[in-house]
């Protein structure tokens, strides 16, 4: 397989004294699906925060395409090409589908003082975008709130895929949604990845992971321990880690392995 | 395949022309002013709707409008302001001072106005954005703290007086006073007059001799920021930035800056508010402006925007400003008491924001 897009070092955060992150090491690939695994307050959405430059890491070394970088802002880090698709979305849902898609990157016409919206320029990729992705909207200016959740996270991989995205992170995307929703949206990622971006898919439901993941990382308490790959690790073994080893196969063995 | 889904786009607009119409903010602004008017067509004299009778109600609609255009984009940015009222007659003080005690010539008066006003814009916005503490509170604090200092100021102006007068002379024969004083298109208005299309005097003067210019800056005004709300991608940015702070930045959105200039124009609307009404007045004192921030916030409520943020219009505040201007002024025209005004726009307040909250509701599919 091919060389890392983005590494990252030993990655510590520190908020106050809380340590949300005690040394990280992760990379991703051009085309592959790298999972990220982990309990509730593991560390997962801290690490990704750091990774699009939401929060500078208290230590440790990030290298894109080969170059070490410091993210300032988000905005850089969308610039060397890393989008990341929120829990939450980065979605307005009072604002139209169209807006949200351009939004902080709206496209302009004319020029000095008169330079405004091309709204038919973005109306028309919007729609022809979501159209790609299997979303047919009644109309380009639909409130992103009449939208099902499974929609909105297709609204939001399309836009960052469409912005040029090499890396798309994703925020827990399955997590609020049923099985149906689920299944498109891992059917976007698995699209996404065979054009040949690096996807991070962050979720703590060890079966979809399985489902679309070449190389799976746990997290735990703000530590890894390791990455493996798909062929060498089992569901079961995933989520042993995840829970912590030990305190796992004992809560299954009370539970009659039902978790 | 191109020909079809053209064809396809076509038929959904047409069907969804309603709920095109509703899914617009200023909606129930538009249907207050045609209530307000059969309401007044039936109950008031109807000098009330001739030429002067409109410039009658336009001119206060305006003064306030111009309040109400800043507060409705601040409030769709996510803030508030409760100092505008206070700033108008801080700003009036400033712009007194400038022409009667400092003898400045009216161009360096109105832009130490307007710089004054910027100025604590951007005092308003760094503490709101520092501290993260709600507009609603830090501006409260400047209702009180400019209004004090417009009395401070005042009495040091004047040497213990209440009115700061003798700014009309001032500004006598200055280039720039038409454009902020008096009327506009009399030329226009006594032409009409000549041909007999407006009421006249015997002599063939005009009864109503020109627009009132603060009505031009209003209508300006409101094209300016409409178009900027909904055509610019500044506009997309305070609507992202009042819709949620958090997703707007992590899009890459700059709120801070879009905020900070939101503020900036809400206080600059009141400066120049204040230079057009005293200018009017010729003279200013400290209770100029007095509970404006009230009427304006209502104005862009009744015009659409969401006390939360992210929806809104400069159309609706426009609209929403008429609908005061004419029952202020529409009340002198009818039997009824001018002491059911404040009743009146209570129970328009009341009706706007659960109206709007359906609305939204419907609009967006809220679950
Ligand atoms: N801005 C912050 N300030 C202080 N502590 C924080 C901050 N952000 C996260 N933390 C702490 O860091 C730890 C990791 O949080 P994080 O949100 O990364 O967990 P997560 O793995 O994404 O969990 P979840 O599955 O619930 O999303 C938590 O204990 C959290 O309280
Ligand atoms: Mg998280």
């Amino acid at each position: 397989m091919s060389d890392a897009i983005v590494r990252m070092e030993n990655i510590e955060k520190h908020f106050g004294n809380i340590v949300a992150l005690s040394g990280v090491s992760f990379d991703v690939r051009p085309g592959e699906c790298h999972c990220l695994l982990g309990d509730n307050g593991a560390g997962k959405s801290t690490f990704i925060k750091t990774m699009s430059g939401v929060h500078k890491p208290t230590k440790g070394r990030m290298i894109v395409s080969g170059k070490e970088v410091v993210f300032d802002s988000p905005r850089e880090a969308m610039d060397a090409g890393i989008a990341t698709v929120y829990q939450d979305l980065a979605m307005i849902p009072l604002m139209s589908v169209t807006r949200n898609f351009w939004m902080g990157r709206e496209p302009t016409k004319g020029w000095g003082p008169f330079k405004q919206l091309d709204m038919k320029k973005a109306e028309q990729v919007t729609m022809s975008e979501m159209k790609r992705m299997g979303i047919n909207l009644r109309e380009a200016d639909q409130a992103v709130g009449t939208l099902s959740g499974g929609e909105r996270q297709t609204v939001a991989i399309s836009r960052a895929v469409y912005f040029g995205a090499k890396v798309l992170i994703l925020d827990e995307p399955t997590s609020a949604l049923g099985v149906r929703q689920t299944a498109s949206v891992l059917a976007t990622i698995d699209r996404v990845r065979k054009d040949g971006i690096a996807v991070v898919f962050i979720t703590h439901n060890v079966r979809h992971a399985m489902a679309v993941g070449d190389r799976f990382t746990v997290l735990n308490r703000g530590k890894t321990y390791g990455t493996s790959t798909a062929d060498k690790i089992t569901a079961s073994e995933l989520q042993d880690l995840m829970a912590g080893g030990q305190e796992m196969v004992e809560l299954e063995g009370s539970l009659g392995g039902t978790v | 395949m191109t020909v079809e889904t053209a064809d396809k786009d076509e038929r959904l607009k047409e069907s969804s022309f309603v709920s095109q119409l509703l899914k617009r903010p200023e909606l129930g602004a538009i249907a207050g002013v045609v209530a307000v008017t059969v309401f007044f067509l039936f109950t008031a004299n109807p000098v009330m709707f001739s030429l002067s009778g409109v410039l009658n109600f336009l001119t206060p609609a305006a003064q306030l409008g111009i309040l109400a255009l800043g507060a409705a984009l601040l409030m769709v940015g996510g803030e508030f302001d409760l100092s505008v009222g206070s700033m108008v007659a801080f700003t009036g003080l400033v712009f007194g001072v400038a022409l009667t005690v400092f003898q400045l010539p009216l161009l360096l008066a109105i832009a130490m106005t307007f710089a004054v006003a910027g100025l604590f814009g951007l005092v308003n916005a760094e503490i709101v954005l520092r501290t993260g503490l709600p507009s609603f509170i830090v501006t409260l604090a400047f209702l009180f703290i400019l209004r004090g200092l417009s009395l401070v100021g005042l009495k040091w102006a004047t040497n213990g007086s209440t009115q700061l007068r003798g700014i009309r002379e001032s500004v006598e024969n200055d280039w720039l006073a038409p454009v902020f004083s008096g009327r506009a298109f009399t030329g226009l208005f006594e032409w009409m007059a000549g041909n007999g299309w407006i009421e006249a005097f015997s002599n063939g003067k005009p009864k109503v001799d020109g627009i009132p210019v603060e009505i031009l800056w209003f209508v300006g005004l409101t094209l300016i920021l409409t178009w900027v709300l909904l055509r610019t991608p500044a506009g997309n940015w305070i609507f992202a930035a009042g819709g949620d702070a958090n997703s707007a930045k992590n899009s890459g959105v700059p709120v801070r800056r879009v905020k900070m200039a939101l503020f900036v124009l809400t206080a600059c609307c009141a400066a120049l508010v204040a230079i057009l009404t005293v200018l009017d007045a010729g003279s200013t004192d400290a209770r100029r402006g007095f509970q404006k921030e009230f009427e304006a916030i209502i104005a862009a409520v009744i015009g659409g925007c969401l006390l939360t943020g992210g929806y809104g219009s400069a159309i609706g505040a426009f609209f929403g400003s008429i609908i005061f201007g004419m029952v202020l002024i529409g009340l002198t025209y009818t039997q009824i008491d001018q002491d059911w005004y404040q009743v009146f726009l209570g129970g328009m307040l009341l009706i706007a924001v659960l109206f709007n909250n359906i609305i939204r509701k419907r609009v967006t599919g809220e679950r």
